[in-house]
């Protein structure tokens, strides 16, 4: 066989990959995360297997497809449940050795001579430049101060020879770079180290905990110790007081009891529960309502420009969700929007579609049903093609009207078929976030619930504010929600499953 | 149908046309709605009235804003566009079109695995990949952030809020795609490709040479699906991208509709700017997906 340029290019490509991917695994090694080089290692042995041996061949294939499939759904959805066993919150957001180590970096301030401080800008680098009471003046070398590390430098005595510096910068700047000043340590020729204890002031500090051989941190300046709490994830004093930052832990089931037993969290879920229910199941219906009337009408053979009324009744589906939701936001809008001018105009009402909790609700099902319809008439348009004509042709014979072969004919032969897919459009809309997120956001708010939860809020919508808004950022518990919810959903998927191979079993 | 008909028959056909004009009246109500008020001077409605509804004089600022055009007000101000529209227009473009492609060569792949080739787990592997694809990504977010943050400690480029990261996190949703075009292919004759390989080709050369070319019409289908999927998300671009300037549309025009700056008319010409097209190039999708695959649709 001949090897062309292509087949050595290939190989000069996968073995460029296997090493990156290596180079990737060491980083990810040294940067302390022995499970996660593991995993990475393991991928690339299986992926080198499947590239040379020739007993997986048809895997070579499938490899980057399900690799991927694997790492960005899978794998998700599995650290999901992960972190619903833990305290992962804006409180506990460092993992148990940063935690410590932010301890170990604190510093407070010693009695000792203090040092006049400024700062040169040199280049887009800075310098430090310290000077003593008498006048002894030292300069560090230039400092990115981009990122808010812990660091220490050692400094030079400015000779006369050096070149000069920079002018001072301003407050401005100084304050712009504090954040990365504070956690600068300078280690003085004398090998005292000063560190910043103010705007302009460099002073002599001493590590403020020093570790002890049983893991607790003893307090240099008063003597007291503090002690990790594996249970809470809090470094804690004597007296049983949580220090900030608190750590990631294991907490097995308490955030799952807590959706379900304690009152300020089962009260929200349960109603929040309750009307993701009804809010799903409604649209289904009324979407499906629409949309099968419609579907009759477009199977009529006796209607004219049915392919003009067909493709004008499916644009809603063409237009982004994303838009269309928004225009209705707007549209709905209490003292601008469109739809109250109009009420307004006609029977002199301005109803609150956004403040009041009903009629919150009855817009999101009336934009619903707009943005749901023409797939479901896309649906059944398509089974009542399969419905055969002598059927219809029968009843006329005996005198039926058009109610009689719709209630009799059409909708007996076509609810089989499609129970799945309105199952399947269920569970769509049982997570359907996005029209919640653009429209409503979860608003108006319930008045009388210790946590923060909306009237108009789904289960997965509930969940993100807990995740990402309202102030907590509790992720530990939404992964539990979203695993309550993933069940949910996985209840609602076998049931569908059972159905279509019923379905099909029939059709044989 | 030879069926005799009465009178009533005429009346039904009269009430079904009304029937239908009314409500499809209805329905495009919004898009009417929106273009009026995307010609129409000034954010609000300004006599407040029915007389509102119909723009009396029509304005381009709306336009020249979404296109980043700075236009005189009538105050004699210069009004700067608030967003920039085209950007985000870009930027959703851009990612769904690097995502879709790299999906789409993954799924033909994968694809043309399970509809050429035997092997271990085949039925098990493409059921699971099916049944994943059911669970909606929304109730992963807590972790494709955290998972996202970790990454971007690694290899900065794929960090929260760069488009590399949310460029990967789309390429994971290939399921349906392997299905649609493991279902073309099933439909073209195995025969061809086994005399490609009586010619001494190998499974690869069969499918690049053979397979592939014969297969164009499913894969601009299904590269369009995936593009406009890509487009049309919002829940992961809403949680990896945070500054300005890196958003998608989808998550950037919702910012005309805040309440505390209501941009009303800006925000109907960005959302003709940007949903006219993606309409368009998604009724051409659905098009092609029926056509495509009736024409590939021979089975012997």
């Amino acid at each position: 066989m001949v090897r062309t340029l292509e087949h050595w290019l290939l190989r000069l490509v996968a073995g460029l990959l296997l090493l990156a991917g290596l180079f990737l695994t060491f980083k990810i090694y040294i940067a302390g995360q022995p499970l996660v080089a593991l995993a990475c290692l393991g991928i690339l042995a299986a992926g080198t297997f499947v590239y040379t041996s020739g007993k997986a061949y048809a895997y070579r294939y499938l490899f980057p497809g399900v690799l991927t499939v694997l790492v960005f759904v899978v794998f998700p959805l599995a650290y999901t449940f992960s972190i619903g066993f833990t305290n992962y919150s804006s409180r506990n957001l460092l993992e148990y050795d940063r935690a410590r180590q932010y301890f170990l970096d604190e510093t407070y301030v010693v009695d000792g001579e203090s040092y006049a401080f400024t700062l040169h800008a040199d280049g887009p680098a800075f310098r430090v430049r310290l000077e003593s009471e008498h006048g002894d003046i030292f300069v560090t070398d230039p400092l990115a101060l981009q990122n808010a590390v812990p660091l220490t430098v050692k400094v030079k005595r400015q000779e006369a020879a050096d070149a000069p510096l920079s002018e001072p910068a301003d407050t401005k700047t100084l304050i712009a770079n504090l954040k990365a000043l504070k956690l600068l340590s300078v280690t003085l020729p004398s090998g005292q180290i000063v560190s910043a204890s103010g705007l302009r002031e460099f002073a002599p500090v001493r590590k403020l905990y020093l570790a002890q051989p049983d893991g607790s941190l003893k307090n240099e300046q008063d003597g007291s110790l503090i002690k990790p709490n594996m249970a809470t994830g809090f470094f804690e004093t004597s007296t049983g007081e949580a220090l900030q930052p608190g750590f990631k832990v294991g907490v097995g089931w308490s955030n799952f009891t807590r959706i379900f037993t304690d009152k300020a969290f089962s009260e929200p879920f349960v109603r929040i529960f309750g009307w993701t229910v009804v809010f799903a199941g409604l649209t289904v219906l009324f979407a499906f309502s629409v949309g099968i009337v419609l579907a009759v009408l477009m199977s009529w053979e006796a209607l004219r420009f049915r392919k003009v009324y067909s493709v004008l009744l499916f644009l809603p589906y063409a237009v982004p969700g994303f838009i269309s939701i928004l225009v209705f936001k707007g549209l709905f809008s209490e003292n601008a929007g469109e739809i109250n001018l109009i009420l307004q105009g006609l029977f002199g009402i301005k109803p609150h579609w956004f403040t009041d909790p009903f009629l919150a609700k009855v817009m999101l099902l009336i934009v619903n049903t707009w943005l749901g319809f023409p797939y479901m008439m896309l649906l059944s348009m398509g089974l009542i093609k399969a419905i055969p004509s002598d059927l219809y042709e029968a009843s006329a014979i005996a005198g039926a009207g058009p109610l009689t072969n719709f209630f009799k004919i059409t909708l007996p032969l076509i609810a089989k078929p499609i129970t799945p897919l309105l199952i399947s459009a269920f569970a769509f809309n049982f997570n359907n976030f996005v029209l919640i997120a653009l429209l409503t956001n979860g608003r108006p708010d319930f008045l009388d619930t210790k946590v923060p939860a909306g009237t108009t809020d789904l289960l997965v919508s509930y969940t993100y504010r807990i995740a990402f808004q309202d102030s907590g950022q509790n992720f530990g518990l939404a992964a539990a929600i979203s695993t309550v919810v993933f069940l949910m959903v996985a209840v609602l998927s076998i049931i569908n499953l059972r159905l279509t191979k019923v379905n099909q079993v029939e059709v044989r | 149908m030879a069926i005799v008909l009465d009178k009533s028959h005429r009346w039904r056909v009269v009430a079904a046309h009304v029937g239908l004009i009314t409500f499809i009246a209805l329905t495009m109500f919004p898009f009417l709605m929106i273009l009026a008020i995307s010609i129409r001077p000034g954010n609000f409605a300004t006599a407040g009235s029915l007389a509102d509804l119909i723009p009396r004089e029509i304005s381009l600022e709306h336009w020249k804003l979404a296109l980043g055009i700075p236009y005189q007000a009538a105050d004699g101000r210069l009004v700067k566009p608030e967003y920039p529209v085209l950007l985000w227009l870009w930027n959703s473009i851009k990612i769904a079109a690097i995502s879709g492609v790299i999906g789409l060569l993954l799924s033909t792949t994968c694809a043309y695995a399970f509809a050429r080739m035997r092997f271990r787990f085949k039925t098990q592997l493409i059921n699971s990949l099916l049944l994943i694809q059911m669970f909606p990504t929304v109730l992963a977010l807590v972790a494709i952030y955290a998972i996202f943050d970790r990454l971007g400690s690694y290899v900065p480029w794929l960090g929260i809020d760069t488009h590399g990261g949310l460029i990967l996190a789309y390429t994971g949703g290939i399921a349906l795609h392997i299905w649609t075009i493991k279902g073309y292919y099933d439909t073209i004759p195995v025969e061809i490709e086994e005399a490609a390989k009586v010619d001494g080709a190998t499974p690869f050369q069969a499918f690049r040479y053979v397979l592939l070319p014969m297969a164009v019409p499913i894969l601009m289908v299904v590269f369009l699906l995936a593009f406009i999927q890509g487009i049309n998300e919002y829940p992961i671009a809403s949680v990896l991208l945070k500054q300005q300037e890196q958003l998608t549309i989808a998550v950037g025009i919702k910012m005309f509709l805040y309440d505390q700056k209501y941009f009303w008319g800006d925000f109907a010409a960005a959302a003709i700017l940007s949903g006219l097209p993606i309409s368009v190039v998604f009724l051409l999708a659905q098009r092609w997906m029926t056509s495509g695959l009736t024409a590939g649709g021979v089975k012997g």
